[in-house]
């Protein structure tokens, strides 16, 4: 299969990610957003990786797995950051009884 | 030994530093002692640096480079030559004696306006000095300015009184307008001729062509207008009669004034080569001397009638040096000097006497009760009116001579001016020593002559005011006077004798045959006689008390000259300026400047809106900043 085809649905992912960070009220609509925008980014890695080692193996290369080794990294990031932003959320859901991020202005003052 | 020509200015320059930096702590007689000890000082050692160049050691000594730019050098040197040398004599004897009268006159001051007075007076000496000392231009301006400043100093000495205040501005705002004029001419010089060194620019002179010469000292002259007095910058010098008696007897008298005369006779070649120049001179000179005269025979203030006839007497001595009698103009200085600083520091005494009052109407009769100034002051007013054998006689009648055979004109207006100088200072005497007492008894009672210290000044300066004029003893009077030669023309030879040598000398000047200036002689002493005998005669017995009517009243005025100029100048510069004030500066440049203000608040008003602490906005603009780069990442890097 074409590399193209997993690059164009990667920025798809990507922009539609992005688009629903700047867009979205709902905080935890954000941060699935944010893992969207992550996993796109994965799928990139994982891709690339597959694509270079393809290439490789006819001419008799060491292009390794690195890419793909990446993406198990990514992915505990992800999973760490998503622990502590639900801590965040539900603080603020105790404090303000709603998940809606224009009532945290604060950074006004 | 012209090496110790350094100590004449530096002595008074120390006089003014402790005068003034210890007003506070010093006792008057300290202050008195040190104020006029180092005018002596001054005095000693111009005696002996007279006698060196009498021996003929003449000679530039250079201090230290001042200014250097490119091919122009202008170092820091006194020139010790026959003027210079007879010009400190005057300067620092004259200011001697005035300094001595000084600690008595000013008496009446706490310590510290004393102290001040004295610093003041010695810096104005110091400065007088670099001025007449000075081997170049600048130098010599830098006196000139000192002199200025001084001069507003002490006119308004009594800051408290404001109409004193505004006659020391007005005096220093008019010796400014002059100073352009010279500046000018330095500028020029040192564009034309690449030095201001009076022996380069005196040798380069005759390269230049007529019309810079004449650029140069007309603007030379407008200088001297300012700070000797002459049409039109005169009217600052009456007004400058505010400052204390004996600041009007060395400043406006004896010294700052003839700033000007000094300046051109030291550049006589420059006008020699400029005839048109020196035609200016002489009709301003004259002029001056007229306007002068008629106005000083309607004052009735002691000191204005001697402040206007200082300005006349320096229109003769203008008029002289515009006829190419230089050393005819130096001698009238030094005359001049002694029998000018003699009446003011006697009107000085009659002042005091008076308990200030200065209007010779209120007095009268003073003979009998101040002894020593009487004759002192007669003295004086013989030797101003020409009247042979004292001072004033030689020095006048030498320039009356030349204007004679310069221009008959010349002389028939001078000699009118002499017998006016004559009537009006015989006036001013009899008003106030002859006749009755018109003041109040209690005026009376007080009257009684001045101490020691005031009193022996005026009789040194009489004497002076008698003999002085022996030194110019001219050639046709030889055998009256003892075979005494002019001894003054053959000291000032050197300096004149580039003029005497230059062509247009030999062109425009002829000697006066011995007989015609005996008659001209004849004619001034004549008509000076006349008028001191009528003036006498009347102002003894019925003096001028009412208020003057017609003619009398435009000369009492003063021809309206200040309303003049007030109008013509004050008034529509003072409109001007605030015209400049509330259009342009405040609507203009205040508006530009708050201006700026306004819009840098405005903005930050604006800008702060971007901060609504909404994370959403902050994420968008992050992310549109982020993409702005990659785009130009991308393109540039290509």
């Amino acid at each position: 299969m074409p590399v193209n085809y997993y690059i164009f649905v990667s920025i798809a992912l990507f922009c539609i990610g992005v688009i629903g960070v700047l867009t979205r009220r709902n905080a935890i609509i954000v941060f699935m957003c944010i893992e969207l925008m992550l996993n796109a980014v994965n799928l990139l890695l994982v891709a690339f990786s597959k694509m270079h080692h393809l290439i490789d193996v006819t001419r008799d290369g060491t292009a390794g797995i690195d890419g793909q080794l990446f993406v198990f990294f990514i992915m505990v990031v992800a999973a760490a950051e998503v622990s502590v932003g639900l801590a965040i959320i539900v603080m603020m859901y105790r404090n303000t009884h709603s998940v809606d991020i224009n009532f945290l202005n604060r950074l006004k003052h | 030994m012209s090496q110790l020509v350094f100590l004449v200015p530096l002595f008074p320059l120390l006089g003014f530093l402790i005068n003034g930096l210890l007003r506070k702590q010093l006792s008057k007689p300290a202050t008195g002692f040190i104020g006029s000890g180092v005018i002596l000082a001054s005095f000693v050692v111009s005696v002996i640096l007279f006698l060196d160049v009498k021996a003929g050691k003449t000679g530039v000594v250079e201090l230290f480079d001042f200014i250097s730019f490119g091919k122009v050098q202008i170092p820091f040197a006194f020139q010790v030559d026959q003027l210079s040398s007879l010009f400190l004599l005057i300067i620092t004897g004259v200011g001697f004696l005035i300094h001595l009268y000084s600690t008595a006159y000013m008496q009446e001051e706490e310590e510290q306006h004393f102290a001040r007075y004295f610093s003041y007076l010695n810096l104005f000496v110091f400065s007088m000095l670099l001025l007449v000392l000075g081997a170049n231009y600048v130098i010599m301006f830098i006196g000139w300015e000192g002199v200025g400043l001084c001069s507003y100093l002490l006119i308004g000495f009594w800051f408290k009184n404001n109409d004193y205040n505004n006659a020391a501005n007005k005096a220093f705002v008019m010796n400014r307008i002059g100073d352009l004029g010279f500046l000018l001419a330095v500028f020029y010089l040192i564009a034309k001729v690449g030095s201001v060194t009076y022996s380069e620019v005196f040798t380069h002179a005759p390269e230049l062509s007529t019309s810079t010469i004449t650029i140069i000292t007309l603007l030379l002259f407008v200088g001297a207008t300012g700070k000797s007095a002459q049409i039109p910058l005169y009217t600052w010098l009456p007004d400058a009669m505010a400052g204390p008696t004996p600041v009007s007897a060395l400043i406006h008298a004896a010294t700052m004034v003839t700033a000007g005369i000094y300046m051109i006779a030291r550049s006589n070649i420059l006008y020699t080569m400029a005839p048109v120049s020196q035609s200016v001179v002489a009709i301003i000179g004259l002029a001056t001397a007229v306007l002068a005269a008629t106005i000083a025979l309607k004052q009735n203030d002691i000191k204005k009638v001697l402040a206007y006839s200082t300005v006349s007497q320096l229109g003769y001595m203008f008029l002289g040096l515009g006829v190419g009698a230089y050393t005819g103009a130096v001698f009238h200085v030094m005359t001049h000097a002694f029998f000018k600083a003699l009446l003011f520091l006697g009107a000085g005494s009659v002042i005091h006497a008076m308990h200030h009052e200065q209007d010779i109407r209120y007095m009268g009769g003073l003979k009998k009760y101040l002894p020593v100034t009487h004759i002192t002051f007669l003295m004086g007013c013989i030797a101003i009116a020409g009247i042979p054998p004292f001072s004033g006689f030689f020095s006048k009648d030498e320039i009356l001579a030349a204007a004679y055979e310069s221009n008959k004109i010349y002389w028939v207006i001078g000699v009118l001016t002499a017998g006016m100088t004559a009537f009006y200072m015989f006036r001013l005497y009899a008003t106030t020593f002859l006749g009755k007492f018109r003041g109040t008894h209690e005026q009376e009672h007080h009257l009684h002559e001045s101490p020691a210290a005031m009193t022996i000044p005026l009789v040194v300066l009489a004497v002076l005011a008698v003999i002085g004029g022996f030194i110019g003893v001219p050639e046709v009077l030889k055998g009256v006077f003892f075979g005494l030669d002019h001894k003054l023309e053959l000291f000032l030879n050197p300096i004149f004798k580039a003029s005497y040598d230059s062509p247009q000398w030999r062109q425009a000047h002829h000697e006066v045959n011995h007989s015609t200036e005996l008659m001209l002689m004849g004619v001034s002493v004549t008509l000076a006689v006349i008028a001191i005998v009528y003036a006498v005669n009347r102002f003894s017995k019925k003096p001028d008390l009412q208020e003057a009517d017609g003619f009398g009243k435009v000369l009492a005025n003063k021809w309206y000259a200040d309303e003049f100029y007030d109008a013509i100048v004050v008034k529509p510069l003072g409109a001007f300026g605030k015209f400049l004030d509330n259009v342009i500066e405040k609507s203009g440049i205040d508006w530009i400047v708050n201006g700026v203000g306004r819009s840098v608040q405005y903005g930050s008003r604006q800008l702060r809106l971007l901060q609504s602490g909404q994370v959403g906005s902050y994420v968008l603009l992050m992310i549109a900043g982020m993409i702005i780069l990659f785009v130009l990442q991308f393109f540039l890097k290509k």
